[in-house]
Parts: C-alpha cells; structure tokens; sequence
C-alpha cells in the first residue's frame, strides 16, 4: 500500500512533477504559490536537475521554453499578475509546438487586486491567453490530491499534444493541507520528440519556431492546430458528476468552489432536494457534452464561481435550450468564500423555483 | 592544388535575404568560421531572435531555436542548462537586446552562463524600417527620431559591450567592426576567443559587432560602410573589455 503524506496542494503539485519526470523548473517568487519554487529548489538538485529563479515570469518561461525545445520535462508556475506575464512566451511555445507545464496558484484581480481566492482566471487560461488564437490544456484540480495527479496528467498531455497545458488553482488549492497518496505516475504511451533540438549530429537541421511567412504556411499551421483541439475535445476532456442520476437541478462549479458546493449538495440532499454536483475538472477541452447530457436530464444548471461570470458562459453554449442556466458569482473580496450554507440558500431558491 | 578559401562548413550554400551593403553576412560568416574551428557545428544549438537576424536557421546549418523578441538569452539559458554539453549562441540585434531585451541579457550574463552572445549593433531597428534603437547615435535622424535623437529627451546610446564587462557572471566582453580587411581580421580573432571561452567551459562570453544598415540609414553601401569608421567607432570604442583567464 501506498504511504499517506500530508502536505500542501503546492508540494504536492511539486512532488507530482517530480514523479512525471520533471527536472527543470522555472520560476520568480510571487504569493500564494511560492512554496512550489522553495520545494524545487530543494529537491531538483538532489536528483541532478535545475532550478532557476529567473529575473522575471517573463525570463522564467522563456527559459521553460528553451529547455522544452530540447526535449525535457520542464515546467515553471506563478500566480495571476506573473501568468499575465507569461501570456507572451505561452503564445510562442503554443505556436512552435512545445510541450510544458504552467501552474497558476491564481489570485485576483484585476490589477494587483489581492492574494484572496479567485476564479477570475478562467477566460485568460481557457480562451489562449496570449495574443494569436491558440487554445491550451487547462486542468482544475479541487484537492490536494488532485493538484498531485492532475501535474503528472499535465506533463502527459504536454507530450501527446505537443502543447503547453495549464494548471490552474486557487489558493484554497494550494495553501490547503491534505491527505495525499502519491500514486506512481500511470503508463501513457507517449510519442517521441524527434522534432526537439540536440545538435544536428550530422543529421538533418532541426528547428523549433512559430515564424511560418512562406505562401499559405501559416494558413494550414493554424488550421493544423485548430485540428489538434478538436482532437483534444474528443479524447480528453474529464468531468465528475455527483448524484446526477436523478437531479432536477445541477450545480456546477471548479475547483475550490465546487469542494464548497459539494458540501451544500450533500446538505440539500438530506433536505430531500434532488439536487446534484457536475464539476469540470478539464476547463479546456470544456466538457460540454457530459454536462449537455446532464443538464438536458435535469432541466435547470446553477453555475457557481469566484468570480462575476465565466465558466457560465461555456455551460450556456453546451447547453444550449436543453435546460435553464443561472449564475451565483462571489467575486474575491474580504471574507470572501461563499460558505456551504450560503449556497445551500442559494440552491434552496433556485430548486423552489424548479418545484413551482 | 590547395584551395585557401571556402565557405565555413557551418554555413549553407545559400543566398542571403540582407540588404545590400549589410554587415550581417560578414558576421554570420564569422560565426560560421569560429563553430568551424571547434568543430562544434553539429553540436551547437543557435537561438534566433527577433529581426533581420530571425533567419538564422536559413543560413546556418545547425539546429536552431528561435525566442520571442528579446528573449534569445533566457531560452538560451533553458537550452543550455538541459543540453548543457551542447554549444549554445543567441545572435540578437540592438533593439532586441539593449531596449526589449536588457532585463534577459544582464541576467544571463550575470549569472554566467556558458553561451556566447553574438550582438549586432547598427543603431537603428533594422527590420521595422528604421526606427530609434538605444544605440542610436545623439543627433541621428531615425523614423521616430526625425528631428535627431535629443540626449535630454530619449538619452544617450547604451555602450553594452562595456556594461556587460561590469557584470560578475562575464569572462569575455568584447566590441569589432567588419568595414575593413584589418577589422574583420580583428573580429575573426575575437569571435574565435569567444567562442573558444564556451568551448572551454569558462563561462559567458559576449561580442559586439558594429554593423552597417545602408537601407536604414538612407545611405549606399559605400558611405554606410564609411559611417562605421566615421560616426559610430568614436562612440563605440573596439576593443577587449573583458578577459578573465580561468
């Protein structure tokens, strides 16, 4: 069996990069994900990696760029104001097709805004973030756990796609400390990286861009990576549904709201409401056709965020006419977690109206 | 018979993009003869930037990566901490490194990473048709200058050679021209001791090359070339700034 740790959502992302391999890491001190960087710079040494602490987001993920072209696993993480700095060589890497691995201990904004927790992120990191339509993975881990497994799914995805991927927290996230059972990483079969650069060796130039000016290049780059999503939103979008079976209203929500809501399901049940949890733990691919299908059997969706009103926007293109989508928003502020029992209020309201 | 002169083995068969009267090819040429003379082509790992340099990889036979404008010295720094038996150059231009760049280079440099940093100094933004560049000169006319930089407003041109000799992480600091026989002459011996620095593990090395841009400067090729020798060496002294011995 394996041993139970308890330690942050940070060190355990950390630790679950460790164990996908990674032994080059990036980065530049910003709250609330620091521990991330302190954990590398500790334990990378020992097991012959690198770790830098860059002069700026932007230097760290150049350098993240860098040793991704080579081939290796490699991965630097900030929180919102550093990820907007990053936006420009997440772009590049997006364009020359690089793997690696971004972690966003977010905080909110706009602006300096403050460390709280937030889900104000989600339009920078699901809609490309950076300038040129791209799109990349994002994943919503909502435990400790989760911030440990959904790191070493990241580095795999990174690799089959050959594509940055996201993992976007929140400070509950990545402050919190859990139980963990750090898993070994599950065998993926994974294709080799005979586009990285390594010195020629007497073979063939190898180039890592994203400049395409010849006649129609760009054109069939970017319809070539549109295709690329598309596979993306076929094979790998995750979703978790709780008590869906017989729902007549669902609440949906990721990351550290949903562990919230989820507590407020639990107690609407034992009210007797038939209510249930859908929770994306893929934001992009968004899983619109899982919460499509849940939400057409339901008829009614509440979408909870930190934030005024993101992810709703996705659940009402997925949703399409199939069912009725409300929207109960806490953007950050002081105090600002909604408690089980407010949403346990707000589900009440809405599943009354359901009932009328 | 004995052949006495060909194209570096690390340089392509090719035709370059550049203007005529341009100094890149020279110093690409250059760069070609110092990997040639450590045999280090199918080892190296060049990071293009942003600029007429971007088209590295269409005229050096090596593998390449290019970085996002100003970047090339962190990408650099990625490349060479995973690779780090490989032989790894950025090639970047004035307004790459000396204005969008500067935070990545100083920090590179101060760091002392084992690359070597081959900049192109022609005062002025080459590629975007001329514009301003830290390194112009106090009184040139550029399209956003168009009345002469004024040193109260957009200050003075920025001597990297000599600030990168200030920095711990630097062993090797240099500045060359290429507008005459005796100077790329000169600039063939540095560049072949930069590149030997790397070579040899001994940490950050750095070469300034001032460069003509005839189309830039509203100049032929000719008067261009003359403007090196004339304008630009008395305000970019060449010379070896620094030389640390290992």
């Amino acid at each position: 069996m394996s041993k139970r740790l308890f330690v942050k959502g940070n060190e355990a992302a950390a630790m679950g990069a460790v164990e996908a391999g990674c032994r080059y890491y990036f980065g530049y001190p910003i709250t609330p994900q620091s521990d991330i960087p302190e954990y590398l710079s500790r334990e990378l040494p020992k097991l012959n990696g690198e770790f830098i602490q860059a002069e700026s987001e932007i230097g760290a993920i150049n350098m993240l760029l860098g040793a991704s072209a080579c081939g290796v696993r490699a991965m630097t993480s900030s929180s919102s104001p550093g990820i907007s700095l990053k936006q420009e060589g997440i772009s590049y890497m997006a364009g020359a097709e690089l793997p690696g691995v971004i972690i966003n201990i977010s905080r909110s904004g706009p602006g300096l805004g403050g460390i709280d927790a937030s889900q104000s992120d989600y339009f920078q990191s699901v809609k490309g973030g950076g300038h040129g339509g791209y799109h990349i993975p994002v994943l919503a881990p909502n435990s400790v756990q989760e911030m440990y497994d959904l790191t070493m799914h990241a580095f795999d995805l990174a690799d089959l796609y050959r594509t940055p991927v996201m993992l976007l927290g929140d400070s509950v996230i990545g402050q919190m400390k859990e139980a963990l059972i750090p898993n070994a990483r599950p065998a993926r079969e994974l294709p080799g990286k005979e586009w990285a650069v390594r010195g020629k060796s007497g073979a063939e130039q190898r180039v890592v861009k994203s400049l395409f000016l010849g006649d129609g290049e760009l054109e069939a780059h970017n319809w070539r990576l549109h295709a690329k999503y598309q596979v993306m939103k076929e094979k790998e979008c995750i979703s978790e549904e709780y008590e869906t079976a017989d729902a007549r209203l669902i609440v949906t929500g990721f990351g550290s709201v949903a562990r919230i809501a989820h507590t407020a399901v639990t107690m609407a049940r034992e009210e007797g409401m038939k209510v249930s949890l859908f929770r994306p733990v893929t934001l992009f691919p968004f899983p619109e056709k899982a919460i499509a299908e849940a939400a057409g059997r339901a008829g009614k969706v509440l979408v909870v965020e930190l934030n005024t009103g993101q992810m709703v926007e996705d659940v009402r293109l997925s949703v399409g006419a199939a069912a009725q989508v409300s929207f109960y928003g806490r953007p950050p502020g002081a105090g600002s977690l909604p408690s089980p029992e407010e949403l346990l209020e707000v589900i009440r309201k809405h599943y009354d109206d359901t009932a009328r | 018979m004995q052949q006495v002169f060909k194209r570096p083995e690390s340089l392509k068969d090719v035709q370059t993009h550049f203007c005529p009267g341009c100094h890149h090819g020279t110093i690409h040429r250059l760069v070609a003869d110092a990997m040639d003379l450590y045999g280090v082509q199918d080892k190296t790992i060049g990071v293009a930037s942003v600029g007429c340099s971007v088209f590295l990889y269409g005229y050096f036979d090596i593998d390449v990566v290019e970085a996002p404008h100003g970047r090339a010295p962190a990408v650099a720094t990625g490349v060479k901490r995973a690779k780090p038996d490989n032989f790894v150059f950025t090639y970047q231009g004035d307004g790459d490194l000396a204005a969008i760049g500067t935070a990545e280079i100083i920090h590179a440099a101060n760091r002392g990473e084992d690359i070597t940093v081959v900049f192109v100094n022609n005062t002025t933004y080459g590629m975007t048709g001329g514009q301003m560049a830290p390194t112009t000169l106090v009184g040139q006319k550029t399209s956003t200058s168009p009345y002469g930089r004024d040193k109260s407003k957009d200050g003075s041109p920025i001597r990297m050679a000599e600030l990168m000799a200030q920095l711990g992480g630097v062993a090797y600091s240099a500045r060359v021209a290429v507008d005459s026989p005796k100077h790329v002459l000169e600039a063939k011996k540095v560049m072949r001791e930069a590149f030997g620095y790397q070579a040899e593990g001994k940490g950050f090395s750095f070469v300034e090359v001032l460069s003509s841009c005839p189309t830039n400067w509203g100049m032929n090729p000719l008067k261009a070339n003359a403007r090196v020798g004339e304008e630009m060496i008395p305000y970019f002294p060449l010379g070896i700034f620094k030389k640390e011995e290992a």
